[in-house]
């Protein structure tokens, strides 16, 4: 099908794209990457959509190592996330995760903002956001405020943003010396959403888990990753699995396959982040 | 949306170049790029499938990198540089990959074909002989319904092995 808009229109600044979304009073999208919004579009899931395209707000992109956090603009796209060295070295479950991000031809366009804007429960990077304790920046009428990430996720396609605020960029927490991290996902397609997917980041003071597409949002493992802090084992901890996972029942797989998967990503993940002396 | 600001336009006016040619246009806001090189200017080469991003048969280069024509809206690309199979194919610079189809019936109905020899065009841009592992991994996002992948892959193969000088060119 074909795209239903309402009207387009090319955001010269961040604050021109603030005053845009404002005055649209919730009727205008942002166009960033386009990778979920023009299908939906397509699919006439969105309904007749005007648009409001950041795409040349230069002041969204860039990645930096500022301080103790990586700076990645909200206009970063899969692939640079791929490639950047800088990612590699200081958040490298976002840079496995992202090869794992539909296709190629879509990694080029969807950015970083997009992805976490649009919250699908199956999308990698929200889950990197809650393992690696990343805080979400937000630009609005009353400027930038800051949120973490266990604070911006709050249901299926629905996150703490206001109708007139859009993301900037996040900033993830360095990885601390001799961390290890892991993004893996199990997919019936390579590139298609995840049946399960968890990132997994060892911490010196225990390790930090979330899942994706096994429950309506991006979600941590909390009672596996208190099972593992306190010394427990890898199957004592994906023995607990069911109290931090309630995934849903479709046509892709019932819920105890999908609970069933988690627990291999987990003991997998374990096995990837071992250390020497562990 | 009656009441939508006045800065929203239906009409967009954009200039770019397709397949090294300069092209002004007026687009509707909501036309994607595929159809706005299929339907207004006549490049039919890349086919418009499934038209929310799964099949990859729109698979065209923008700015240097491969994209979704179905997901890509023609108002965006105000200055940008567009190759469809059609420039690609006249350049050059696909025709040992087309050989390569061509030689090991790396197709059966084609209409996959013009989004695939864009996607392998793509892998071996990076130059180096990629594993078929890789080569599939790099195709996954475009849907053969013939199920032909085996001989894609072969050709695929057959090309970087050739531009390698790994192997004599099929």
């Amino acid at each position: 099908m074909k795209a239903a808009t309402a009207g387009y229109v090319r955001a010269t600044s961040l604050s021109h794209a603030v005053t845009l979304l404002a005055a649209s009073k919730g009727q205008a999208r942002l166009l960033a990457g386009g990778q979920s919004l023009v299908a939906a579009m397509n699919l006439r899931l969105a309904g007749e959509t005007a648009l409001i395209d950041i795409n040349g707000l230069s002041e969204l992109g860039g990645i930096t190592a500022d301080g103790a956090v990586l700076r990645i603009g909200a206009l970063t796209r899969h692939r640079e996330l791929a490639t950047s060295p800088l990612v590699a070295s200081l958040a490298p479950a976002i840079a496995q995760a992202a090869p794992l991000i539909a296709h190629a031809a879509i990694r080029t366009r969807g950015t970083i903002g997009g992805s976490l804007a649009y919250a699908d429960p199956a999308a990698e990077l929200p889950a990197c956001m809650l393992a690696l304790g990343a805080t979400i920046v937000v630009a609005g009428p009353q400027g930038l405020r800051r949120v973490a990430a266990e604070d911006f996720f709050v249901d299926l396609f629905t996150t703490a943003l206001a109708e007139d605020e859009m993301i900037t960029a996040v900033e993830v927490p360095f990885a601390e010396p001799g961390e290890r991290q892991a993004t893996l996902e199990l997919a019936r397609r390579s590139g298609d959403y995840a049946l399960a997917g968890i990132v997994l980041a060892r911490k010196a003071d225990g390790p930090r888990i979330a899942f994706f597409g096994v429950g309506p949002t991006a979600r941590l493992a909390r009672s596996a990753m208190a099972v593992l802090a306190s010394g427990g084992d890898g199957e004592a901890a994906a023995a607990v699995l069911d109290r931090d996972l309630d995934p849903p029942d479709d046509v892709h797989a019932p819920a105890a396959v999908r609970l069933h998967l988690a627990r291999v990503l987990l003991r997998r993940a374990l096995a990837a982040t071992q250390t020497g002396d562990a | 949306m009656t009441d939508m600001p006045p800065d929203f336009a239906r009409k967009v006016d954009i200039r770019l170049t397709v397949n090294g040619e300069t092209v002004e246009a007026r687009v509707d806001a909501g036309r994607h790029l595929v159809d706005f090189l299929r339907l207004d200017l006549g490049l039919t080469g890349a086919h418009a499938g499934c038209e929310h991003g799964v099949c990859g048969a729109c698979t065209l280069k923008v700015d240097g990198d491969i994209v979704r024509g179905c997901l890509v809206l023609a108002a965006q690309l105000d200055g940008a540089e567009v190759w469809t199979v059609e420039g690609l194919t006249d350049s050059g610079a696909l025709a040992d990959l087309q050989d390569a189809f061509v030689a090991r019936n790396a197709l059966q109905c084609g209409f996959c074909t013009p989004g695939m020899l864009v996607a392998a065009a793509d892998l071996l841009a990076d130059g180096g002989v990629p594993s078929r592992a890789e080569i599939r991994e790099h195709i996954s996002g475009n849907y053969c319904r013939c199920t032909g992948y085996e001989a894609i892959v072969d050709a695929i193969e057959t090309v970087a092995r050739a531009r390698a000088g790994t192997e004599a060119a099929a």
